[in-house]
């Protein structure tokens, strides 16, 4: 009894529990910052605890949502506390639940001042993300969507480096504006439909489309879709990303560019596609161009940068167009390789930024012209490096291959122009990576501050240690995941009703084939 | 047929409790010693207490009293509890303020609850000239209570503008009650909406009626192009008044707006929600444009208290054009949304600025994240609730208006009300920027929170979030009493 009781609140225990965690801290003594740092980890280990519990026990055989919780909430208008998990929101749970307590170490130095703010605000920033995740009622996911936001602004408003209030701003600024007009959306979706209820609105609106106006569904789509581009970021509305990762926190950047930008897409694969297929059908091209212009782009940009951290985010304008192309390719492997770059993506670059932040700590400068040589006085630091700068740019057998691959394969059949110019982008991620491993790591130590610093010590090997197990496992099995992507994947590209004739292409075998391939 | 009814008395009676109270303060005010003014605040509070036990007797008794021009319906029951409640918060965070300022005298007291019986007149009455009543009776002691610095330069300026201009545009708004009777015959709401509704062919000089009794109530919602006034007053006024100010005869004005717009000349409604429709924009727009730019707290309150206006407007806008009463309720829960927060933040300012209100500009909180952490919170949830942040109220009140005028169909208006309430976002989170992002020792008083300003920030705290949680049991109280407008 207990247990089924326990078993029915299982995701609310899960999205609260972090919450739970900040409400604790608050009341610790400001002062007492060891206490504050074991409890804000205990509480995200627990949460990851759990989040591998729901991952391990989700049936992959069975489509639909599963751990659904439904209550009523407000009556008039209706909208109902309820949450439930399918593959995707499964896999991006599981990614903050796994880079929440990784920032939290990573923190552990770092962040002396307001210590008690900052974990708190950390650990309401994960409930904030979970719940964007598990809503299956739209005002729900608007609630968790803008709440996350405040969190995230003071980490990097409070915390971050020297332009921070400005980053700070724009960055809340422009998650703001779409999803004001993502509200209006909403808004009207429950106008037609009469329910806030993702599920019934899923099953109702189809039949609606023909007693509404010829441009309404093109119109909501651009609704939601802005709100998403712009969290993604997609290219013309990326001009927040660079600021906001270099200003922030190490840990902020992580959350950053691993979870908050996987909202975008989660959002495009959750209510775009699924909700509005035609609409999704015609845009399809403008935004596949937009993510190729975002893949290029990004790459080219990021080759030029001084700074590693504003490179690592440019990278990340350049992977998260891979993510987009995938999705917008409108068939399962596109689909499947979109969800699980996003996956991968959130661990290489995560990885990535903490790395940056061990050197930020070391030296306090993030220039590439500040490093060469450092392979010699820092071994193993540099050997970590080195297999995230590879799994970042796809190198088979590591995690970023997989999703890379079954992108390039589905935009190949959306359009073969889509599939060369993003493979372009593989080269070029190639390209501006490894050369700037090789600036700051090869060579002799032409600068004699870089001489004598320390190696990792216990706590930053863990870090690295459990990042390098994930990368090795996503990429040399990443099966137990697909298995779980297949029903959603299928799912979304059945609604959106797709019209490549390569349905038929599994995914988990070309997934499988792409792992064993390189076996 | 006699003049009233044994029951009549009930029907107002919370309106003499509170003018019984406010006598009994100037009676006793001479023969209280200048250390005991406080005790008077007590008794203020006791009245507005006595009020609020009194609308259970009221709600007894509901139908129209005196000859239908008080109406004791569920309409009036609401703005009743929303006035008393503004009067019980700046109540609570004038006493010690008064105390602090050196300017506590017992007439204080007394004219907040005339102005809230004016207030409370305004929203129960059915008949054109008792609104008129109610209005010149709270807005003849809120000049006053705008002035009440007596020595000090600002807020004379801010009583004088304020009584200036008001009388002008109470002067409108009778003009327009002259032109309804000499069209219409009649003063009372419900026989103007008959006579509107027969006459199909209503004389132009409706129109024209209609929009001088607009003019005098836009001036008191301080809708644009009738704000000129509001950030010089906000300003000036002591703090304290200004969050009665801001919320009590705004609010007294939407309820008249209501009563006016959809009973009164409900047959008149495309000439009402074009009016309302355009108001609702410009004062939208202006509203939090001008904000950006202001460097004292005080001062973009104001303008922020425009915009919300703006966004009530949308609201009416909603309630004209869908005729819903679910577009009605949308403004009776933003009304009590915006009093919790606007009152609240303007006491807590009011105590934070220090003796003399010397600190008020925006850097004056450089820094005062982290030297109080309390007080600086609850600025941060009046801010962020301001800016419609969810889980506080001021979203859930965004939301129902918003959601109201999808309903009617008002897309544009809501794609500029959300455009507008994403800049706003940038000006409420200033003040948390420079509390919390910038370097620096705070000038801002961080004497403790005497108790009673405790109990009112702790009340408007614990509504916003209740509010903005659980707004179901709320909601039925707002929709209940929406029902009632007709």
């Amino acid at each position: 009894m207990a247990e089924s009781m326990a078993f029915n609140y299982f995701l609310t225990v899960l999205t609260f529990l972090p919450l739970a965690g900040a409400l604790s801290i608050a009341f610790i003594r400001p002062e007492a910052a060891g206490r504050i740092r074991w409890v804000a980890l205990i509480y995200s280990l627990v949460t990851l605890a759990l989040a591998i519990a729901a991952f391990v026990g989700f049936n992959p055989n069975q489509s639909g949502f599963q751990f659904v919780e439904q209550y009523p909430w407000i009556s008039s208008p209706p909208i109902g506390y309820s949450i439930g998990v399918d593959g995707l929101s499964l896999l991006l749970i599981l990614l903050s639940a796994f880079l929440t307590p990784l920032s939290i170490l990573a923190s552990w130095s770092s962040i002396h001042t307001r210590v008690k703010e900052f974990y708190l605000f950390l650990l309401a920033l994960e409930t904030g993300m979970i719940g964007v995740f598990v809503s299956l009622d739209l005002f729900l996911f608007f609630v968790f969507w803008e709440v996350m936001l405040i969190p995230m602004y003071f980490l990097i408003g409070v915390w971050g480096h020297e332009r921070r209030v400005y980053a700070a701003i724009k960055f809340i600024l422009y998650t703001m504006i779409g999803s004001a007009l993502m509200l209006v959306g909403i808004l009207y979706l429950y106008k037609v439909t009469g329910t806030f209820d993702l599920q019934i609105i899923l099953r109702d609106l189809p039949g609606m489309w023909h007693s509404l106006p010829a441009s309404a569904q093109a119109w909501l789509f651009l609704a939601f879709f802005v709100a998403f581009a712009i969290k993604v970021p997609m290219f013309p509305f990326h001009t927040w990303l660079p600021d906001a990762h270099v200003e922030a926190p190490v840990a902020g950047s992580v959350i950053l560019a691993g979870v908050l930008l996987k909202m975008g897409t989660y959002g495009m694969l959750r209510f775009c596609l699924p909700l509005f297929p035609q609409a999704s059908r015609d845009f399809a091209p403008i935004v596949s161009v937009l993510a190729v212009i975002g893949i290029i782009y990004g790459a080219l940009v990021a080759m030029v940068q001084p700074d590693m951290k504003k490179l690592v985010a440019y990278s990340s304008v350049a992977h998260m167009g891979f993510v987009v192309l995938g999705i917008f390719a409108l068939n399962i492997n596109g689909v499947e390789g979109a969800i699980y770059q996003m996956a991968s993506h959130g661990v290489s670059t995560g990885a990535l930024f903490l790395l940056v932040g061990m050197l930020y700590d070391r030296r306090h400068t993030r220039l590439i012209t500040e490093f060469g040589g450092l392979a010699t006085s820092l071994p193993v630091f540099s050997t970590f490096f080195l297999i995230v700068t590879l799994s970042s740019l796809g190198l088979p057998m590591l995690n970023g291959f997989v999703g890379e691959f079954l992108i390039i394969v589905g935009a190949f059949h959306a359009l073969a122009v889509y599939a060369a110019l993003a493979a372009v982008g593989v080269v070029l991620a190639a390209v501006y990576l490894l050369w700037m491993y090789q600036r700051v790591f090869f060579g002799e130590v032409t600068n004699p501050k870089n001489r004598d610093l320390p190696d990792c010590d216990a706590r930053e090997k863990l870090i690295l240690v459990v990042l390098v197990l994930v990368i090795l496992w996503m990429g040399i099995y990443p099966n137990p995941i697909l298995r779980r992507l297949d029903a959603s994947a299928a799912q979304v590209v059945q609604r959106v009703g797709s019209t490549s004739t390569q349905m038929a292409a599994r995914a988990p075998s070309g997934g499988g084939e792409g792992g064993e391939r390189v076996r | 047929m006699s003049l009233f009814q044994p029951t009549d008395i009930v029907r107002v009676l919370p309106e003499i409790v509170l003018a019984g109270f406010a006598i009994l303060i100037m009676v006793l005010d001479p023969f209280v010693g200048a250390r005991g003014k406080s005790s008077l605040g007590v008794l203020a509070l006791l009245g507005v207490a006595g009020a609020a036990a009194s609308t259970h007797w009221m709600s007894q008794v509901p139908g129209m009293a005196f000859n239908g021009t008080v109406s004791a319906d569920n309409f009036s029951l609401y703005f009743i509890h929303l006035f008393l409640l503004v009067a019980a918060l700046t109540l609570l965070g004038s006493v010690n303020y008064l105390e602090r300022d050196q300017i506590n005298h017992g007439e204080f007291y007394a004219l907040v609850l005339m102005a809230t019986v004016g207030m409370c007149f305004m929203a129960a009455s059915t008949e054109l000239i008792l609104i008129f009543l109610g209005l010149e009776i709270s807005s003849i002691s809120t000049y006053v209570l705008a002035g009440f610095k007596r020595h000090n330069t600002q807020s004379n300026e801010s009583s004088a503008k304020y009584f200036l201009l008001g009388s002008f545009a109470t002067a409108f708004f009778l003009y327009g009650i002259a032109f309804t009777y000499g069209v219409t015959g009649s003063t009372n709401l419900s026989e103007l909406n008959a006579h509107l509704d027969r006459s199909a062919d209503w004389s132009s000089l409706i129109s024209v009626a209609l929009l001088l009794m607009f003019v005098g109530l836009a001036f008191k919602v301080s809708a644009v192009p009738f704000q000129i006034w509001t950030p010089d007053v906000y300003q000036g006024a002591p703090a304290p008044v200004t969050a009665f100010l801001s919320v009590g005869p705004k609010a007294a004005a939407f309820a008249v707006i209501l009563r006016v717009f959809l009973v009164g000349f409900a047959g008149t409604s495309s000439l009402s929600l074009w009016l309302i429709w355009v108001s609702a924009i410009l004062t939208m727009s202006l509203g939090n444009l001008a904000a950006l730019w202001q460097t004292n707290v005080k001062r973009f309150l104001a303008y922020s208290s425009i915009a919300h206006a703006g966004y009530v407007l949308v609201g009416i806008a909603a309630a004209i054009a869908s005729g819903s009463s679910e577009a009605t309720s949308s403004v009776l829960f933003y009304l009590t949304a915006y009093a919790l927060m606007n009152v609240g933040v303007f006491i807590l300012i009011a105590h934070l600025a220090g003796p003399g209100e010397r600190f008020t500009n925006i850097d004056d909180f450089t820094g005062f994240g982290f030297d109080r952490p309390g007080a600086a919170a609850c600025l941060t949830v009046f801010m962020l609730s301001l800016a419609g942040i969810p889980t506080m109220a001021g979203f859930f009140a965004k939301f129902y208006v918003f959601r109201a005028a999808i309903h009617a169909n008002l897309i544009g208006l809501t794609v500029v009300a959300v455009l507008n309430s994403v800049v706003s976002v940038y000006y409420y989170l200033r003040l948390v920027v420079v509390m919390y992002m910038r370097e620096g020792k705070a000038e801002a008083s961080t004497a403790d929170l005497p108790m009673l300003l405790s109990v009112a920030i702790a009340v408007s705290l614990i509504g916003i979030f209740y509010l903005g949680l659980l707004p179901d049991s709320f909601l039925a109280f707002a929709n209940g009493a929406a029902k009632h407008l007709r």
